[in-house]
Formats: C-alpha cells, structure tokens, sequence
C-alpha cells in the first residue's frame, strides 16, 4: 500500500513537470512558427513591430551565471576549506548556521542590496581599479555606469555562495579521518593533505554544490534586473548593460498585449527551461564521471 | 451550552450568506498608473453605496484588456487606448462593442542628474528624440545648448535611461517622441514596451528615478505624480506652439482642453503635443473599458451609476493625489456617452 502511496507521488512530481514543459510547449507556438529556429541566433527584441530574438537574453543569461561562478566558486571554496578542516568546530557551526540563513534572504532584498552598495561601488571603486590594471582586455573596455554584466554578476556570487559554502562544508566534514591522517602519515603538509587529499575525496559534492548554485544564478530574476541595467545588447565588456531571459519575462509580461508577444516572452520561459535542463544534465554526466574517477559523493 | 453555541453561530452564518447576497461585486483590472485614484474613488463609492463593492486589481494594462477579452473581468482600465485589432478579438470573443472612458489626465516629465547645473533645462522636440535616439550624445550639443543660453553644460557623455518594463509611461512619452518625430514614428514607434535604440531599462518610476540619481549625466522619464511626490527636479519641454512649459496639473488640463473640441467620438485620442500656448505636450488620458453590451443588469445599472458619480463627483478628489481633472467638455460628453450602454 505505501509503495503504491509513495509511487503516485513521485509519478506526481513527473507528471506535474511534463504538464510545465507541455503548457509553455503550446502556449509558445505562434512565436515557435513564426520565427522558428531563428529564434535562438535573433539579436532583435521589438515588440512594435513583432521581430523577438533569444539571443541576447541567453548570452546575458549565461555571461552573468560564468562570472558570478567565477567570483563565488573559489571564494565559497575557500571558505568551505576553512570551516571544515581549519577552524574550531564551534567557530564553523556558528558560520555555518549564519550562512544558511543567507540562503534564506528574499532576492529583492540582494537586488536592494545591489542598487544601493554594489552599484555605486562598481561605478567608484571597482570599475576605475579594473580599468587601471586590466583595462586592455576587451572585457573591461567601454564607458562605465555602474550597472551591468559585472555588477550582476557580483551581486549573483553573493547570492549563491552561501550554497556552495552548506554543501562543501558538508562533503568536506564526511571525508574520512583516515584519509586525512594516512596523508600527514606519508609526509604531506596541512595544507598539500587538505587539497590534495581531502578536497579531491569530496569533489563530487563540491561540483554537485557548483551546479545547485549555477541553477539558482540561472534563474534569479528580481535581483537581477535591479542591477543589469535592462539593455537587450550582446557587448564584449563586462561593464556594458545586458538583460537576461528572466530578467526581461518578469518585466515585460504583465504589459504584453500582443499574441506574438505574448508568445515569444513565452517561449524564451521555454528556452531557459531548456538551458536549465542541459547544464543540470552536463552536471549529472559530470559527476558520475568523476565518481568513477575516484570521487566519493558522500 | 453546546446547542446555544451552534445555534448562535449557524444564526451569524446564515445573517453573513444573506448580507453577502445583496452585496453586489464588480470586478476590475488594468492599469497601474491611475491605481492610486481608482482605489480611492472605489472606496468612497463603497462607502456611499454599501452594497456595492469594486474589485479593482492593478495589473497592467496589458493583463487589464486581456482579462477584459476573456472575461474574468467586469470591466477594465488602460493607460493606452485598445487598438482596432483588440477591439475586434473582444467583439469576436465577447458578442460586444467596447467603450473608452477617459478618468484622469497625467504627464511624463524629463528628469535628469548634472550636479554642476542648477537651473531647470530646456529640451526642445528635437533635443529630446536625438537624446533618445542616440544621435545627440552629449550634453553640450548645440540642439540642448542652443534653448539653454547662460547654462553652461559638460561636455560628458548622456547617459539615457528609460524603462525596463512595460509600462504607460512609456507609451506617453515615445507616443510623444513619435509625433516630434517621424523618423523616431517609423523606426521605433510608440508602445507601452519598445525595441530602445540606446539606454539602461530601469523597473518602475522609482527604479528609473534611483538610476538617475545614482548616475551622473544620466537623463530619464518619470510619471509627473512620482516626480511631484518626491520633490525630483525635472526640466521644461517644447510644446507644438514651440513654447518651453514645465508640466504641472494646469498644463496637462490645457492639453486635454485643447483637444476636447476634436475629441473623436469613442474618446481613443492621444493627446501629447496637444495645441495652446500653456499646454503640456507629454500628456496623457487614462480610460476605463466598458463593455457595450452588460448583461447582468443589477452590475450594468451600478456601473452606469458609479460612471456618472466619477465624472462629477469624483473628479474633486484628482488634483489631492496630484491627477489632473478631466475638461468639462469632455467630461460632459462622456457622460451623455453612458447612456450607450445597454
């Protein structure tokens, strides 16, 4: 009787998620026929004259997902490192437990957060020092508002750091002793046991932890919007203003009145479920290829 | 003790189903812009006639015609009047006419952030597209230079904002910039979301206006109300008589007078860069939708009645929250239009 209970339920959850799929599937065929795959590489956005594309909003999308995985991983990383294997454990539970209620913070209130502490900053402090030392790079040329890519991306590490700091912390303290203690045994330093011995033992965790916080950063609507400066544009720098896929359906869709319109807002919800569905099953492929390379999951 | 109880509580339940019979609920969506004069005119009209209760959700707009057309709504509200190809789906969908009622006028001013500046700056027509169109890209270009005499302007780059969500604000203004403009009319056109040639999107009044706060030579467009309430420094415009008018409540009242005489006979006018030397040109009506055609007569004669009470009484309370009231005129017309309604 229960096995029977507990299999409705889990067919529930597919069956739910293939009427998600189903839905946008058809409520975004006048676009879908309309544009067809040209959809994916239009560089358009105009609703006046009915002419959408994906482009830009995947570019932002996926720009804005790499630097703030770039920001946070390392940080949250080494954070993570220092919890588990160095500080005192009533330090690392007293952290630990403050960077779960992180977790907890509405995104409005990290896009408050943005406009008012990180925008300025980038356009003071942070922008200006980038441009002095790498300002050659392409990706910091171009004028400066304080609003863009790079501020997006910020205030996106901020927002999913505290997932990769729960999990890594978590893989990091079920590492066996014994795979500590052998490694200082053979000679090894702290520090060579920790990253080259503990860590590598919890590598599928801690990517499995990357993935949990590229999904949140993927689909964060509110904070981003507050902070990219809502400009459907492909540019080179990480100054420049960019939009994203969520970005531009919680902006656009109360006010949509055409039937096209509606429908291409529709079908880029149906890209970024896409998007979304490929990284996770990159993810997955991913760590059970280094779970047979050797890393443990718990 | 335990039957009283019961009793009591079946006796309180029964009053409540009966007292929720004869209250009468319209429902309403649309347009955020005139939600906070809508709310309040619903709540005294309640308070006057106890048994009818107005339902009004502000959803845009866009959401308002589109639950008007499919029905979940009594009626609606727009910032920007239905065009042919929505008015013949509703008729299609619904077997009826719809009717534009103007409520309230309100403006969109410009805005704009120069620390060095302290005077209100002048935009001409063409200042304003060429800003907007990303062909004038610096302050002191001689189109903003030239009404500005005695200014003395930076040469930095404009920084050009504008909104990132849909919005009416955004239909007021680029329907503004599309009749400066030809150019602007055909490349870019007028709507309440449009394809912005240059600019960052702000979300909101207020997330325009923290946007050119925070940013130095930015410029952008706010409701007029917004910038009243929040003391924000706004520059003048050039209205079609080629006189510089900063916008206040009298201004838009005389763009709208000006166009009463014309005033087509199902009320859809635009009236940015109306005719008269004191008007306003980035102005706007706002309208309620009513169906043609209501078949449920108790919610028609409540709507026809609370019409007629919003076009008299009621448009005491505009100038209050800084909404400008509607021309007799047009009031006038509007109310012989209720009789239309069947």
């Amino acid at each position: 009787m229960a096995h029977v209970i507990t299999l409705v339920f889990a067919a529930g959850i597919l069956l739910i998620t293939s009427l998600l799929v189903y839905e946008l599937w058809v409520n975004s065929h006048l676009s879908r026929a309309k544009f067809g795959w040209g959809f994916f590489w239009t560089q358009t956005w105009d609703p006046i004259f009915d002419h959408f594309g994906a482009l830009p909003f995947i570019y932002g999308t996926v720009v804005t997902s790499i630097v703030s995985l770039l920001i946070a991983v390392p940080l949250g990383l080494a954070a993570a490192i220092f919890l588990a294997e160095l500080a005192p454990r009533q330090l690392s539970d007293g952290v630990a437990f403050l960077i779960d209620l992180l977790a907890a913070v509405p995104s409005v209130i990290y896009g408050l957060l943005g406009i008012f502490v990180v925008v300025p900053l980038v356009r003071t402090v942070i922008g200006p020092a980038l441009k002095m030392v790498l300002g050659g790079l392409p990706i910091f040329k171009g004028p400066n508002y304080g609003v863009g890519f790079l501020t997006a991306g910020i205030v996106l590490a901020i927002m999913v750091v505290p997932f990769i700091i729960s999990v890594s912390r978590e893989v990091l303290l079920t590492v066996p002793r014994d795979q500590r203690e052998a490694a200082l045994a053979l000679g090894a330093t702290r520090w060579e046991s920790t990253w080259r011995v503990v860590v590598p033992w919890a590598r599928t965790g801690i990517m499995g932890s990357i993935f949990l916080a590229l999904a949140r950063a993927l689909g964060e609507t509110m904070a981003v919007t507050m902070v990219i400066g809502n400009n459907p544009k492909i540019s080179a720098s990480l100054f420049a203003p960019g939009y994203t896929i969520a970005a531009v359906i919680a902006n656009e869709f109360t006010e949509a009145t055409g039937d096209v319109y509606l429908s291409a807002l529709i079908e880029l919800g149906l890209v970024l479920f896409l998007l979304t569905f490929i990284l996770n099953g990159l993810a997955r492929l991913l760590i059970v290829a280094t779970e047979r390379g050797g890393g443990h999951l718990t | 003790m335990k039957k009283t109880a019961l009793s009591l509580l079946l006796t309180v339940c029964l009053a409540a189903l009966a007292a929720a019979q004869g209250a009468l609920t319209i429902n309403a969506a649309g347009a955020t812009f005139p939600y906070p004069i809508y709310s309040k005119w619903f709540d005294l009209y309640h308070t006057q006639h106890p048994n009818i209760q107005i339902n009004y959700q502000s959803i845009g707009s866009g959401g308002g015609i589109r639950q008007l057309t499919a029905g979940t709504v009594d009626f609606g509200a727009t910032d920007m009047p239905m065009n042919d190809d929505q008015i013949k789906e509703y008729q299609s969908k619904n077997g009826s006419g719809i009717l534009h009622f103007p409520t309230v006028l309100g403006a969109v001013v410009p805005t704009y952030n120069l620390p060095k500046v302290s005077a209100d700056l002048k935009f001409t027509q063409r200042a304003l597209v060429g800003i907007y169109m990303g062909t004038i890209t610096r302050w002191n270009d001689p189109e903003i230079a030239k009404a500005n005499s005695g200014v003395s302007l930076p040469g930095d780059d404009i920084v050009v904002i504008h909104r990132s969500d849909g919005s009416g604000t955004s239909f007021i203004w680029t329907d503004f910039l599309s009749k400066a403009s030809g150019d602007w009319k055909g490349k870019i056109g007028a709507g309440t979301s449009i394809n912005w040639p240059v600019g960052l999107g702000g979300k909101g009044n207020e997330g325009v206006s923290g946007l050119v706060k925070q940013t130095p030579d930015s410029i952008g467009y706010v409701e007029l109300i917004y910038a009243l309430q929040n003391n924000i420094a706004f520059g003048l415009v050039q209205n079609s008589d080629g006189k510089f008018v900063k916008a206040s409540l009298e201004g838009v009242m005389t763009a709208a007078a000006g166009v009463a005489k014309s005033m087509p006979d199902d009320f859809r006018v635009s009236i940015t860069n109306a005719p008269g030397a004191a008007a306003y040109p980035i102005s706007s009506f706002t309208w309620l939708l009513i169906p043609q055609t209501i078949k449920d007569s108790a919610k028609r004669d409540a709507i026809k009645a609370f019409l007629s009470w919003m076009l008299t009484d009621g448009q005491q309370y505009n100038e209050a929250l800084s909404y400008a009231k509607l021309p007799k005129a047009v009031a006038d017309k509007e109310s012989k239009e209720i009789a239309k309604i069947q």
